[in-house]
Formats: structure tokens, sequence, C-alpha cells
């Protein structure tokens, strides 16, 4: 969209206006949940297991009850008495709630206590005492399924080893033929691993339930508080806690990035405490339970084979994956995708054919794994593309940049169908890569390559073209528990043109208290600044299944503006009536509808809104709201083209990223301001797990990266100044040809981190490291042949 | 456990508490004085979320204990606009400083620290400024550019000001 419909008071489309929330943010009066607080309030703090696997021989809670600020000790027993002890997660196992006789990962929940304050509570937990047997331990996911390995869910019937399912897509005889056929196969292990969200904000609520009245309220850092109700529900109805007895308030969150989408085993002890001893119970994490016990991300061993032809064509892909899912699959994927998008594995390219397959177990970890700002697994299928593709690149000696663009699925073959099922929606792919090729001055940094190689130095520039898949989904393929993937927008237009809008979304930083109103502002030609943006409460917001996986704006977003467009044409009626002309005669600019060819002769929408209230046509309803719900006809895929350029101090093995570009194509655009902000924030959260984040295990399944003293979140010393530009190919078949845009950055940044480094390490004979490219593994790759 | 009666000037105001010695600044900030703009995001010292001013000198205050801060004056972001925002406050909207608002106290409070003491950082000295501050949404990049609206208004007010 080159120019806005609207002025700039209006707001609609393509303005960078400010952001309405940032109003209380900048003076500290947001309302995060740790600010919630509740008359005659207790807190709960959590007993922990120090053992990856051990039978749990008893737990005594004599001392911790006999501490004057400890109010009561919630067990595995305690729960069992009301069926609570186990829960279902979002991909239809179990998990347990809290342990009856054994655990299955370290800082595994084992008992909670309720006390008066914050400090009795943790006096509390270190007086309950707990005694384990250890078992022995399954870590490594490629020996889960040994013959001698030990069950880890012997509680699941029929569950005979660590295996928990089997999936793949496209066409295995097809694709084998391919292989056979062409002159080269290129093939890696690539291991995408352990790595957590670590929003600064952690998890917690506060839960108040009314013994009264048997109302059930849930302040709850929740990503998605319509379908955690719902969860809830199922989980607790048998004891009295339906659906309309419970009400989830998401307050201000601080930070998601998929993993405030799971019900954590804390919530449901803080909602059994609360009913059991009546009062409200404040439940926060600290940073340790939050990165030790909570949704891990990634996790993905993949074995990678590319076929291709001498000349650089890319002929078919085939991808052997193997899940760590943990203790249970917790993941957060639609239902019918345990591996999520794995598939869209085959990216920007044209291959004639490819078959991906992908094995979950369980192992003696945490259970997961949500997305770490990213759309379902999406990020580990660029990452296999992304390096095999410069892989192949580099086997038949061509430039990465060539190979791509030989490749690259034509603009005119949209839509376009993958051979694993997709059907892009939109694309331009050559337009993204060589605007960034000549934004950064790609032939120059070849030979200034080329110059620093020859005196030594170790400089290496990296593309990634990557193809995001977001906007979950058609209900045809995507639902939640059997909820379909829907999300909705209801809006009231006030007598006095004033709207308040509320959806089944919710914002952690968005920014849809502005975006949301920007769209409607669009539609309507209300001022942005006149429409109120409500999320995040059940009893009051329409039914949604939340914000993560950039689905917002491409459900909640389409459904704002179908709503709007529900308005308009009532509207319309209102007008013609005001007017006394028929519908016919009227036409709609932005804000007013007029006589066709009398421009004078015109009401506004705030016109329009006050006779909807005060003189109504006869035989029309009063009123002028609307609500809808969108069932996405498609997906849709954003895509971009992203350059690295790295310099690497042989000393030391140090990278520093030195130029960033990143060009991004998220349809059309919203807000400029936000989305360029979405886009460093998320380049920001690519950089790190390529360089710095891991979470990882001992042989024992002892967590070794699970505080902030360990898991190196990037500062701003580590963070490049990044640079950004845009296309914009709309999407056909959203109502504003809007894409999302908040994980494209996450998605494509990592492989050209690692490309780059690769090949400024190339002339070494480097193929290949795994993130995150820590100093140790660069300077091993550099002195490898000087080391004996 | 023992109580201590302390008495701590936040934003001007003295705020009295009965607190035992364990109670970390934080918690009486935010507990027992009901101000809730500085925030807890981890408990090691790193995030940089609960940073406040206590004498002038940017702390994290989940590191502070409230006895050590006993007489002493505690700056936090509530106390930070006056008849008009500050303008790192201002320079945060402007310049699209935050997104979820979590880490945006305790890194106005580190901004100004680092104001106080260097009216004129370069790029590198305000990403060093802000080092002990981490936020997760913004990649740091409007951030610097709000602490360098900042600097530009404090400095163009000052000249303003017959200086």
């Amino acid at each position: 969209m080159s120019k806005c419909k609207t002025s700039p008071e209006v707001g609609g489309m393509g303005h960078s206006v400010k952001r309405k929330e940032d109003a209380r943010f900048i003076r500290g009066q947001g309302t995060y949940v740790d600010d919630v607080v509740r008359p005659g309030m207790v807190y709960m703090d959590i007993v922990r297991s120090p053992y990856a696997h051990a039978k749990i021989k008893s737990i005594n809670t004599e001392k911790a009850l006999a501490h004057p600020g400890v109010a009561a000790v919630i067990t595995g027993e305690t729960l069992k008495e009301y069926n609570l002890h186990m829960m279902p997660t979002l991909m239809s196992d179990t998990q347990m709630v809290l342990p009856i006789d054994k655990v299955c990962y370290q800082s595994q929940e084992v008992a909670a206590v309720i006390g008066t304050d914050r400090y009795s509570v943790a006096d509390g937990i270190e007086l309950v005492e707990v005694e384990y047997e250890p078992l022995p331990v399954v870590v490594d996911p490629f020996k889960a399924t040994d013959s001698d390995a030990p069950i880890i869910r012997d509680d699941k019937e029929g569950q005979e080893s660590n295996h928990i399912w089997h999936w793949e897509e496209g066409d295995k005889a097809a694709t084998e033929e391919i292989f056979n056929n062409s002159d080269v196969v290129v093939k890696e292990r690539i291991y995408i691993p352990r790595i957590h969200v670590a929003s600064i904000e952690t998890c917690g609520c506060v839960s108040e339930f009314d013994k009264a009245t048997g109302q059930l309220t849930v302040w709850m850092t929740t990503q998605a508080p319509h379908a955690i109700r719902t969860v809830l529900a199922l989980v607790a109805g048998h004891v009295g806690l339906q659906e309309d007895k419970i009400r989830v308030i998401s307050p201000d969150i601080g930070g998601g990035f998929g993993g405030k989408v799971p019900v954590y085993p804390g919530y449901v002890i803080a909602i059994a405490a609360s009913v059991v001893t009546g009062l409200p119970v404040k439940w926060i994490e600290d940073r340790r339970e939050n990165l030790q016990a909570d949704s891990f991300a990634r996790d993905y061993h993949m074995d990678c084979e590319i076929a291709a032809d001498k000349d650089g064509t890319l002929n078919g892909l085939r991808i052997k994956t193997l899940a760590d899912n943990g203790y249970a699959d917790a993941a957060a994927n639609p239902s019918k995708y345990p591996a999520g998008m794995f598939s869209i594995c085959t990216g920007s390219y044209d291959f004639k054919n490819a078959f991906v397959e992908v094995d979950g177990v369980y192992t003696n970890k945490p259970p997961g794994g949500v997305a770490y700002r990213c759309s379902f697994r999406v990020t580990e299928a660029v990452h296999a593309i992304e390096r095999m593709v410069d892989m192949v690149a580099d086997e038949i000696m061509m430039d990465a940049a060539e190979l791509r663009m030989k490749n690259f699925i034509p603009k005119d073959a949209f839509p376009y169908h993958s051979p694993t099922g997709w059907e892009y929606d939109s694309g331009d792919y050559h337009a993204a890569l060589q605007l960034a090729m000549d934004n950064i001055g790609y032939d120059e940094l070849l030979k200034e390559q080329k110059e620093k190689r020859e005196r030594g130095e170790f400089m290496g520039i990296g593309i990634c073209s990557f193809t995001e898949v977001v906007g979950a989904g058609p209900s045809k393929d995507f639902d939640i528990l059997g909820i379909k993937m829907f999300d909705s927008s209801e809006i009231r237009i006030h007598p006095t043109g004033k709207a308040i809008a509320r959806f089944g979304t919710k914002s952690q930083g968005q920014g849809h208290e502005t975006t949301y109103a920007q769209i409607i502002a669009e539609e309507l030609g209300i001022p942005f600044t006149d429409v109120s943006v409500e999320e995040g409460d059940t009893d009051t917001a329409p039914y949604g299944l939340g914000t993560y996986a950039s689905r917002s704006t491409p459900t909640a977003g389409a459904a704002a503006a179908m709503a709007c467009r529900k308005i308009k044409a009532k509207a319309k009626k209102i007008a013609a009536h005001l007017l006394e002309t028929s519908e016919e005669d009227l036409e709609w600019e932005v804000g007013k509808f007029s006589v066709k060819g009398v421009p004078d002769k015109a009401v506004t929408i705030q016109d329009i809104a006050f006779a909807a209230y005060t003189n109504h046509p006869q035989g029309l309803e009063a009123g002028l709201e609307a609500t809808h719900y969108y069932d996405p006809p498609n997906l849709t895929f954003p895509f971009g083209s992203y350059i690295a350029v790295v310099d690497i101090d042989s000393g030391t093995g140090e990278v520093k990223v030195r130029r960033f570009m990143a060009v991004d194509d998220c349809g059309n655009i919203i807000n400029p301001m936000i989305v360029e902000g979405q886009i460093h924030g998320g380049l920001t959260q690519g950089l790190a797990p390529a360089l710095y984040e891991e979470i990882s295990y001992d042989d024992e399944g002892n967590i070794t990266g699970g505080s902030f003293m360990e898991y190196l979140v990037p500062t701003a010393v580590e963070t490049p100044h990044w640079e950004t530009d845009k296309t914009i190919t709309p999407s056909p078949h959203h109502p504003i040809g809007a894409k999302g845009v908040g994980e494209s950055p996450t998605v494509g940044a990592p492989p050209a981190i690692v490309n780059a480094v690769v090949d400024a390490l190339s002339h070494l004979g480097v193929k290949h490291i795994d993130i995150p490219i820590t100093p140790e593994k660069v300077w091993r790759a550099i002195h490898k042949n000087e080391v004996a | 456990m023992e109580k201590k009666s302390i008495t701590i000037n936040i934003n001007g105001s003295p705020r009295t508490g009965e607190v035992e010695d364990r109670l970390l600044l934080v918690h009486f900030i935010r507990d027992d004085c009901a101000l809730t703009g500085t925030h807890i995001g981890c408990d090691s010292t790193h995030c940089g979320a609960c940073t406040v001013l206590l004498d002038g000198t940017a702390v994290k205050s989940c590191t502070v204990l409230a006895v050590q801060a006993d007489g002493r004056e505690v700056a936090t972001i509530e106390g930070m606009e006056g008849e008009a925002l500050h303008p790192l406050q201002e320079g945060f909207f402007e310049e699209h400083g935050l997104q979820c608002g979590f880490c945006t106290p305790g890194m106005i409070m580190s901004a100004k620290h680092l104001l106080d003491n260097n009216p004129k950082p370069s790029e590198e000295e305000i990403r060093c400024g802000i080092s002990g501050n981490l936020c997760r949404c913004t990649g740091y990049q409007n951030i610097v550019k709000s602490v360098q609206y900042a600097s530009n208004k404090l400095q163009s007010s000052e000249s303003a000001g017959g200086k």
C-alpha cells in the first residue's frame, strides 16, 4: 500500500500512529498479574524435584505446617481426592499436576505451600520433607526407544516404549525416485537445541474462589484466556467448576512468545488451593522455575538430505526428525499437526517433491514444546532448508544468492501448491532478495570478503530467504482440543460515534489497542483515538483462540474488518433514510456516505451512529454493532530475505554481527512503526538462539542452563543495529490484505547468521555448525588442525 | 522473626514500615508501598526490571535489602512525571521504545542514571548504560533512540533556560 486512505487524524492503515497503550506503561501503571492484590490474599510457592526421574517414597508436611506463616500444604494426594492430580495437555496427552508416586523431570512440581506472604511460603517449601528413590534417567532422545530404556510414561495404558507418535507428509516413493536421478545429494544432521522464550515477566496467577457463589476468577498470564477457561472447565468441571462459573482475566502481559499458551501445573494447583482454603491465592514463578519447568521450544534433531542437479536446480528434499518432547507432549500445536507446520520445510523453493517425517519421544525433561516466537515449528523447517540450500551452493561452488534466485517459486506461480500440501497465498521472493542485496551492497561485500580472506581475516556473508506460515487457521484443518481456530471481533458504535471493540485475542506487547483501532478507523472512518479496544476478559470478550503464531491480524484483525463491513451495511440503510434516498444512490468515502454526484449531500458515520439510536428507520433494529467470527479460508505466508555480515575473531572465536539487512514482506501494513519495532525484536530473538541461548542437560538429567547466570539473553551490547526494509505483496484472501509479521524475523534470522559464520569458515572445510554458535565451537573449527 | 522499623524516602515521600531484615527493597516498594511500576523479572540481578535509583544511583532493588535503604532516597518510575512527562517517558512514547512495557520502568530508571552522569552519550555509551536491563520485545534499537530523544530534549531545555 503506497498511500494511506485516511488522514493522520483518523489514523487508518499505513499510519505510524503512536501507541495508545503506552500512556500507562511509561508511567509504570500497567497492571501485570503480580500487581493484582485481592482482600485476604495468600501466597503459594512450589516444592520442586531435584531428580530427573525418581520414585517418591514419602512426603512429610509436618514441619512446614508448623511454620506460623504456613496455612496449607497441597500434595498429589490432596488433588487426587478431587481427581485433579492429572490434567490433559493441549496435544491430548496427559501430565501430572502434582505427583503421587514418581517425578519425571528435574524441577517438576512436587508439593505446594500456601501461606501468608512470599517469605513464609519460601520458608515452608524448605520444610517439606520429600524422600526420593532415584530411577534410571532417559536424557538422550536417540536412546529413548532402545529396548533397555526405562519406560517413562508407565502410567499410560498401552505405552510400551518412549515413542509417542510418528507423522509424515509428502510422497516417499516419488521423492526417492528424484534422489536416485539427481546429480548431487547433500546430507547433514542439524540440531536445533532446547531454548526458552524467557519473557521478562514470568508466569503466574491470582486465583479467587468465592464459596458463596461458586464463582472462580483467575487473573492469569495467558495468551489464550478463552481456551484456558475451556480447558479448566474440562479439568475441573466434575468438581463444580463449570465454564459459566469460571472467569479468566488476562491482564497486561510482560511478553509471551508462546510460553504463556499452555496450562501449567502451578495454575491448576493455585486454583485448587483457592478452592481448598477459600482464599485468593497468588502464585508467581521465579526466574529459575520459569526456565527450568515451563514449556521449552525447539529440540529437533533433523537428518536432512537435499537432491540437486549440477546446474543448481533443486529437485528433492527429505528430512527425518526426532522430536524430544520431554515427559509429556505438551506442545501447543493444532490437533492434526503433532509436528506443527514443519512440513513447510520446502521453503521458498520450487521442489519437484519432498518427504518429511517426524517421530516424537518422551525423555526425562520438562514437557513441551511450545513455539519461541514462531508459528508451530516453522523455525525448525526454515533452519533446515536454508542451511541445506547453502550446503548445495557450497557443494557445487555456486553463489548462494544465485542458487536461491534460480530456484525461487516465481511470483506468477501463486497461489502455489507445495509438494507437502500447502497452498502459498502470494509472494515475490526474487524482489525481496534483490532488494536486500542492493541495500547491503552484496557484490562489494563479496569483494571485501575475498580481500580479507587473502589477509587471513574471517568475514562471512549469510543469506536466508524464508517463507513463513501464519494465521492458523481454517477450521477444516485447524483446531486445538477440537475448538476451531477462528477468532473474533465484537464492535459497538456508541450514539456519539465513538466505539468499543472486543477481541478473542490477547496482546502481550503487540500493540493491539492501537492496531485494531486502526483497522476500524480504516473501515469506518472513526478516528482510531475514538475506538477503545478490550481483550483478555472471558466474561466480556467474544470467544477466540488467543494470540500466538502471528495469528492476531490474520484472524481477529480480519474479524474486525468483517464486523466493520456488517456495520457499514447497516449504516448505509440509515444513511439512505437520513438522506431520503435509496441505498443504490449512495457512495462511501472514508467516514461518510454521500449521494452519488452530489458530494455535499452526505452524512458522516458519526451522524449515522447518532441516528441509529435516535432516529432509526422503521423496520430496522436500533443500534449499530456487529460481531464476526472469522474463519480464514487459508493461512497467510509472509516472507523475506535477510543478509547477515559477520566478522570472526580467530583468536577467541567470537562472532560479531557487523551488519544485518532484513527485508520483510507481510502484505499490507497497519502501522509501519509497530511492524518495524516487531522486526527489531524478532531479529534479536533470532540472534539469541543463533549465538547464545540453550537449555542443556547433563547425563543425569540435571539442567545446566537454568538461570540467567547461564542462559544468556542478549543485552543491548550484543545486539547489532538492525537495518530493515520491505516489499509489499498483499494476501489475496485476507480482507485487508495483511499477513502477520511478529515472528518472521525470529524464523529468518538464525539461518542467516549461521550461514554467514559457515561462509566465513568455508575455506577451512567447515560445512555446518549447530546453534548456538559459541566462541568455543568457532575456535575449535578454526584451530582443529592445530590442536592435537 | 524480629522486625525493624525503617523509613525510606520514596519519590519525595517518607514511607515507614516494620520489616524483617531479609525483606527485599523491591518487595517493600511493591507490596508495602503499593508502587507496582517497579517490576520483578529475575532473582539474580540480571534482568534489571526492578531498577530504581538509590541516592541517585541505579540499583537492582531485588538485590538490596529494604533495611539497607533505611534513611535513604529512592526514586521509582512513579516519581518521574512532574507537571509533564519526563523527557525519557516522552522519548519512549515518541520513539516506540517499548512493547509489552514490563522492562520499561527499569529501563527508564537506568537511562535516568546514565543521562544524569553523561548528558550526551554516544550510541555505544547508551547500549553500555542499559546493558544491565534485558528487553525481550524491542531489540533495544528504539530504546537507544528513546534515550537519544531524551538527551536532546534535556540539552535543548537547558540551553533554552539560558545556560
